[in-house]
């Protein structure tokens, strides 16, 4: 930078000369404008902080108290301290779904995985490149309960489609929805399906602002295409990375419409009940709404500390990477 | 076969400006990923498309072994029966109430509150910022007991209010985003206009709302497919069939017209319930893809 004062820069202390007297009328002409101002930066915000107080934190609050009763919902609530929290432990339904609910989480490494290498496939100038980001998120945009419709017929033994394709291949599917062992991985491909889409495109936006003179001076060091890959790609993305992991946990824990919608009695032997369906289910079929409370006021609290360990993690990662 | 298409193209290249990298991209491997690429897409595309086909086939070729590709003569009559067959008319009706009502009041009220929140003096503003963000911690189940009791209390249930009313004080997402944008403004220009004794609100409405139009349009167009969408909270409260969205509209029908076999009515209406969002994305697509992108870079 030159060292040559601009003009501005004399001009700047000359401007406070002419109004820093401070006379008290001025200041509380200012006090007053300050005090309008408040006002209505008050009457802006109030319609969001109202909203978040009487939509989030009064029921947590009210949750919180719930979950320690028995209630039914109309009737009066019995205090009976931890007691829900204790059954919830003792609760094999509880268990199961909680245990379904992580393992519908496997699907989040895989849709990543996935998602990246199209993302890494997409930013060449391949031919239809933009036909084809298209078709794979016009998924994310379709409606998830037409999607579970749609995918539950897929999954049908005798006459859906994905069996109809398998057997080209010689090979005789199951009958994935009724089955124990594929409901699980049934449900999760088709998760993975839907968000595929989303997740490359946020890949693909974060490929394309990496410098391309990053390459090239990684080109002319010798690096090659694995190499710039491990590198260069993979530390450029983690954020985005970061950011899906979190987001796609906070959604997964709440897995709920598929479930309903493809597996209506919560699948063989309880074997593909989400969290949140019991929750819904306690709730509104069995009006348990004391404890189905406290099933959801442990599922923010599971939710809560996951976050809070990634973005430990994710601040440690970062500084050992830089 | 593969060396026509690729032969062609160094000529057309060359004359366009393109990124140092670009040019050194194999033309083998291109070709591979084309191919790769091409039947991922008809993977992608198969459920879609076979929910369609399903929905113009007869019963009888639903269930046809071998199974049926495309009918012998497509029953275009399914889109004609279905109106008649389920309450789905009144389920476009009621979603569109729901996801324009919500979305048209409050971006209005997100976009007042970003403003004041980036560009007014108001104390302990970044802390009021920091707690509405906090709400996005909590997972909808942990409050939807809690909330359907207090709407049961007003006896709102069976009517769409609790689906809007909660949702008219703003969207946080959206806030973050219109405050962020809004740092791009510079301060001087609301001074300015401060200077010339125009009001706060019309400062916004003057101002700031032609500034924000276009950070507005990207998350007003994501909210109204997520409320289009959203299937949990409109099955807790909405019981009678006339007066549910369409994506319970479609459930229900689902789990009805599964035991008559009717899958070409189910597959139908599942089908038109997702075309006006799909039509949405095809039309909006450069904008929603941009403001999807930059969802991700800034969160």
């Amino acid at each position: 930078m030159s060292r040559s004062p601009a003009p501005e820069a004399i001009a700047v202390p000359a401007e406070p000369r002419a109004d820093t007297p401070p006379t008290t009328r001025s200041k509380r002409d200012r006090n007053r404008l300050h005090r309008v101002e408040h006002r209505w930066a008050l009457a802006f915000v109030a319609p969001p902080v109202i909203g978040f107080l009487a939509f989030t934190l009064y029921p947590i609050l009210f949750a919180a108290y719930a979950s320690l009763t028995s209630w039914n919902g109309l009737g009066p609530m019995r205090f009976v301290g931890l007691k829900n929290y204790v059954s919830l432990f003792q609760d094999e339904y509880f268990l199961k779904s909680l245990w379904n609910t992580f393992f519908y989480m496997i699907g989040i490494p895989i849709g990543l995985v996935l998602s990246l290498l199209l993302a890494i496939a997409l930013n060449r100038k391949i031919p239809g490149r933009t036909a084809f980001r298209t078709i794979y998120y016009i998924p994310v945009v379709s409606s998830l309960a037409a999607i579970a419709i749609v995918w539950q017929f897929a999954y049908n033994g005798d006459f859906g489609l994905v069996n109809q394709v398998l057997a080209w291949f010689g090979i005789e599917g199951p009958d994935w929805l009724q089955n124990t062992a594929t409901v699980k991985p049934a449900i999760i491909i088709m998760a993975v399906w839907k968000g595929l889409g989303y997740s490359m495109l946020l890949y693909l936006a974060a490929i394309q602002s990496v410098p391309t003179s990053l390459y090239e001076a990684a080109s002319l060091d010798g690096a090659g295409a694995f190499q710039k890959f491990r590198s260069i790609t993979l530390p450029m993305v983690r954020p985005v990375t970061f950011f899906l992991v979190v987001t796609n946990i906070i959604a997964g824990a709440q897995i709920f419409t598929e479930i309903n919608i493809m597996t209506p009695t919560g699948g063989p032997e309880f074997s593909s009940a989400s969290v949140v369906w019991y929750i819904w289910r306690k709730a509104f079929k069995y009006q348990q709404m004391g404890y189905a409370t406290a099933m959801a006021i442990a599922l923010g609290l599971i939710v809560f500390v996951i976050t809070v360990i990634q973005f430990r993690l994710n601040r440690r990662n970062s500084f050992s990477i830089e | 076969m593969t060396a026509i298409p690729t032969l062609t193209r160094p000529a057309a290249r060359s004359t366009r400006q393109v990124h140092h990298h670009v040019r050194t991209e194999s033309r083998t491997v291109n070709t591979v990923l084309f191919v790769v690429l091409a039947i991922f897409a008809v993977v992608m595309a198969a459920p879609l498309l076979w929910m369609f086909t399903t929905a113009i086939k007869t019963k009888a070729e639903v269930f046809a072994l071998p199974p049926i590709l495309w009918p012998e003569v497509p029953q275009w009559d399914t889109f004609v029966r279905m109106w008649s067959d389920a309450p789905i008319l009144s389920g476009f009706k009621n979603s569109f109430i729901v996801a324009t009502t919500v979305t048209v009041i409050g971006s209005f009220t997100s976009a007042l509150a970003a403003f004041a929140l980036a560009k007014l003096r108001l104390p302990f503003k970044n802390a009021i910022f920091l707690g509405l963000l906090s709400g996005l911690m909590i997972p909808y189940p942990t409050v939807m007991i809690p909330q359907f009791v207090m709407f049961s209390r007003l006896h709102w249930v069976d009517t769409l209010l609790p689906l809007i009313v909660p949702l008219l004080f703003g969207n946080i997402i959206m806030i973050f985003f219109i405050r962020q944008y809004l740092e791009t403004v510079p301060d001087s220009l609301i001074e300015a206009a401060k200077i010339d004794g125009a009001s706060y609100f019309r400062i916004f409405t003057v101002l700031i709302m032609p500034l924000i139009r276009p950070a507005i349009a990207a998350q007003f167009i994501l909210w109204f497919m997520g409320v289009w969408n959203d299937y949990l909270a409109p099955i807790l409260y909405l019981n009678s069939p006339e007066k549910q969205t369409l994506q319970v509209v479609i459930a229900n029908l689902n789990v009805q017209y599964a035991t008559q076999r009717d899958y070409p009515l189910i597959m139908g209406a599942s089908f038109v319930a997702l075309l006006p969002i799909l039509i949405v994305f095809i039309v909006f697509q450069r904008q929603i893809i941009a403001s999807v992108a930059l969802t991700g870079t800034k969160a």
